[in-house]
């Protein structure tokens, strides 16, 4: 198929209903407002369901009675807006409802700043609201890789009902790029049949609740979820290693500031230093093991978390390597990037310490 | 030998878990036969929410949600935008519809959501045990004004039904009470005249029904109604605040 320039936030709402999402609840808030915006021009198309609700908290809400009722629904904001969404969010999680959720994060904490960032791995990764739970969380590098882990976010979704995070940043949002619609391929759903849709006189009914208030049905509910948890972390890790194979320095870094690292990689490569850049996609279930497998091949000297935050993702990288290896830091926090000359300078102060 | 009375087939045979002399179990009962008489119990979907009125999904016979507090309307659009023919309803207090909830509800009604909202006017926190809420009558002592609720302090009671009778697409509104066989018959021809309008996609409909609550009141059963008649009714008068159905139907 030939390749189409998208712009990011419109190509998230394009994956989506090409992956069958006929509900969108939203509310405004940059630099997320093309996803809404495309949704209410071409649901229509698709006799989709496009409502802006009153607040972040009602979307999340409406999302949640969609989905109890067997629909793919997306809803997305970002961050500030996000924080609202973690009521709703733990109760889609309690109530174990299929619910793709789109961050397109920006600089925090409150009100923070319009540009991109990655402040809000904590709250993506560790559940910003209440409970024992977890949700899927997938950060793309690239709008091509946005669009087909959309397909992906619906599927997981719905096989392990449960909700997914697509967390990416105004850059990803705002910038366009080549993006090629692929054939997804067909993953084997299960039915829904606990969804609310009318019992018919057919059936006793269904209930969707996040509610038990027996603390010994509660604590066997959050058991049961945690079998689920093991299940995701053995079936869903996703990331991605470039140019890792002779490293001696280790970058490890997700969506904007991955490819950033890649271009100081190849400052570094063209100055005689070995670098690569360890890649998680899937941020939960974070690749614990297969970072500590890359981290711990011989060449490996250094290992360099960079992150558009003042360093959240650092701590999973420190569980994952166990004090394998000492893992050095570079951050820009509340709106900016880093650039590869500043990365590429992290890098070699790093390699020096060693 | 004849039938004359039976459980709604309506409701589950699951007991609830109210005190004695609490109203809930009326108000169940006769949105339990509405659903029954109009022959929806199968293609209706019920929204509980926080509050006494949390259990409800296990009361209620059709499919049923549990929401987030004061989230039902919301909850209640997003089932009714994906079931635009299934009837959808909140069942929802006051702390749930006036305080916490007011945006949703507010909301749903502005949208002209075709939804019933049923709402249990108590005037206290009952679940929480007997905080004030935005409907407590002035003066009134709860665990959290225990000098009485002071206007200078905490306001006057919020009137929801007359607030969201102002909103165009709230077409239909009725403040009843559940305090003796005559209210209690006028209670339920409302919410059967709400789920009517519901069904023939006219807009939002809800039904405010004045109920008791002896436990946090500190009163007797039969206290409770007298109280209910004496102090609820003079504040919340009753009565339909909103009935545009024959006007949007005279303006089609």
């Amino acid at each position: 198929m030939a390749k189409e320039l998208w712009k990011g936030n419109e190509a998230v709402a394009e994956a989506a209903i090409r992956a069958g999402c006929r509900f969108f609840f939203g509310y405004p808030i940059t630099p997320q407002n093309e996803i809404p915006e495309y949704f209410s021009r071409h649901m229509p198309e698709h006799d989709g369901v496009f409502l802006q609700a009153e607040s972040e908290v009602a979307a999340i809400n409406m999302a949640y009675g969609a989905a109890g009722c067997g629909a793919r629904v997306m809803t997305s904001s970002s961050s500030p807006g996000i924080s609202l969404k973690q009521e709703g969010i733990s109760y889609m999680a309690g109530a174990e409802l299929p619910v793709v959720i789109v961050n397109m994060m920006r600089g925090g904490p409150g009100l923070g700043s319009i540009a991109p960032a990655q402040s809000d791995y904590f709250q993506a990764t560790r559940g910003g609201g209440n409970g024992d739970y977890r949700t899927v969380v997938l950060a793309p590098a690239t709008i091509q890789e946005m669009t087909d882990l959309t397909q992906e976010a619906f599927d997981i979704a719905d096989i392990y009902r449960i909700p997914v995070l697509i967390v990416a940043d105004g850059m990803i949002g705002q910038m366009m790029e080549a993006v090629e619609w692929k054939q997804p391929k067909p993953r084997k759903l299960p039915k829904k049949s606990w969804a609310t849709d009318g019992t018919k006189g057919k059936r006793e009914h269904n209930i969707i609740s996040s509610l038990f208030i027996d603390p010994k049905d509660c604590t066997l509910h959050n058991h049961r979820l945690q079998q689920k948890h093991d299940l995701i972390t053995q079936h869903e890790i996703r990331f991605e290693e470039y140019l890792t194979d002779d490293a001696e320095i280790l970058f490890v870094a997700y969506g904007t500031t991955a490819r950033i690292c890649q271009a100081a990689v190849l400052r570094l490569r063209e100055a005689g230093v070995k670098a690569g850049v360890f890649r998680p996609i899937s941020l939960w279930p974070f690749p614990e093991k297969e970072l500590y497998d890359c981290a711990n091949r011989a060449g490996v000297k250094a290992v360099l978390c960079a992150e558009m935050s003042m360093g959240q993702m650092i701590d999973d990288v420190k569980i994952a390597l166990g004090g394998s290896k000492s893992v050095h830091f570079f951050g820009t926090g509340g709106g900016t990037f880093p650039t590869p000359a500043e990365l590429t300078k992290a890098a070699q102060d790093a390699l020096e310490g060693v | 030998m004849a039938i004359v009375y039976e459980r709604s087939r309506g409701l589950t045979e699951t007991e609830m878990h109210f005190c004695p002399g609490c109203t809930h179990g009326v108000i169940h009962k006769l949105v339990a036969e509405v659903l029954e008489e109009l022959d929806i119990i199968g293609s209706t979907i019920g929204v509980a929410s926080v509050g006494c009125s949390a259990f409800a999904y296990n009361y209620f016979a059709c499919d049923m949600q549990q929401a987030a507090h004061g989230r039902a309307p919301a909850v209640a659009t997003g089932i009714k935008r994906v079931h635009p023919h299934l009837a959808v309803f909140t069942y929802q207090g006051d702390g749930d519809l006036a305080a916490i909830g007011t945006a949703e509800i507010v909301h749903a009604a502005m949208r002209g959501e075709k939804i019933t909202a049923i709402f249990a006017n108590n005037a206290i926190y009952g679940m929480t045990g007997g905080q004030m809420a935005p409907t407590t009558l002035l003066g009134q002592k709860s665990t959290t004004s225990p000098q009485g609720r002071q206007k200078e302090m905490h306001g006057s009671p919020i009137r929801m039904a007359e607030m969201l009778a102002t909103l165009d697409g709230c077409v239909y509104t009725e403040r009843v009470m559940v305090a003796d066989p005559a209210s209690i018959a006028k209670a339920k021809r409302a919410i059967k005249k709400a789920f009517t309008l519901q069904l023939s996609g006219a807009g939002f409909t809800m039904v405010e029904l004045l109920s008791t609550c002896p436990t946090n009141w500190g009163l007797s059963p039969v206290e409770a109604v007298g109280w209910l008649k004496e102090n609820l009714v003079p504040c919340y008068p009753l009565g339909v605040y909103a009935d545009k159905a024959e006007q949007k139907e005279a303006t089609r």
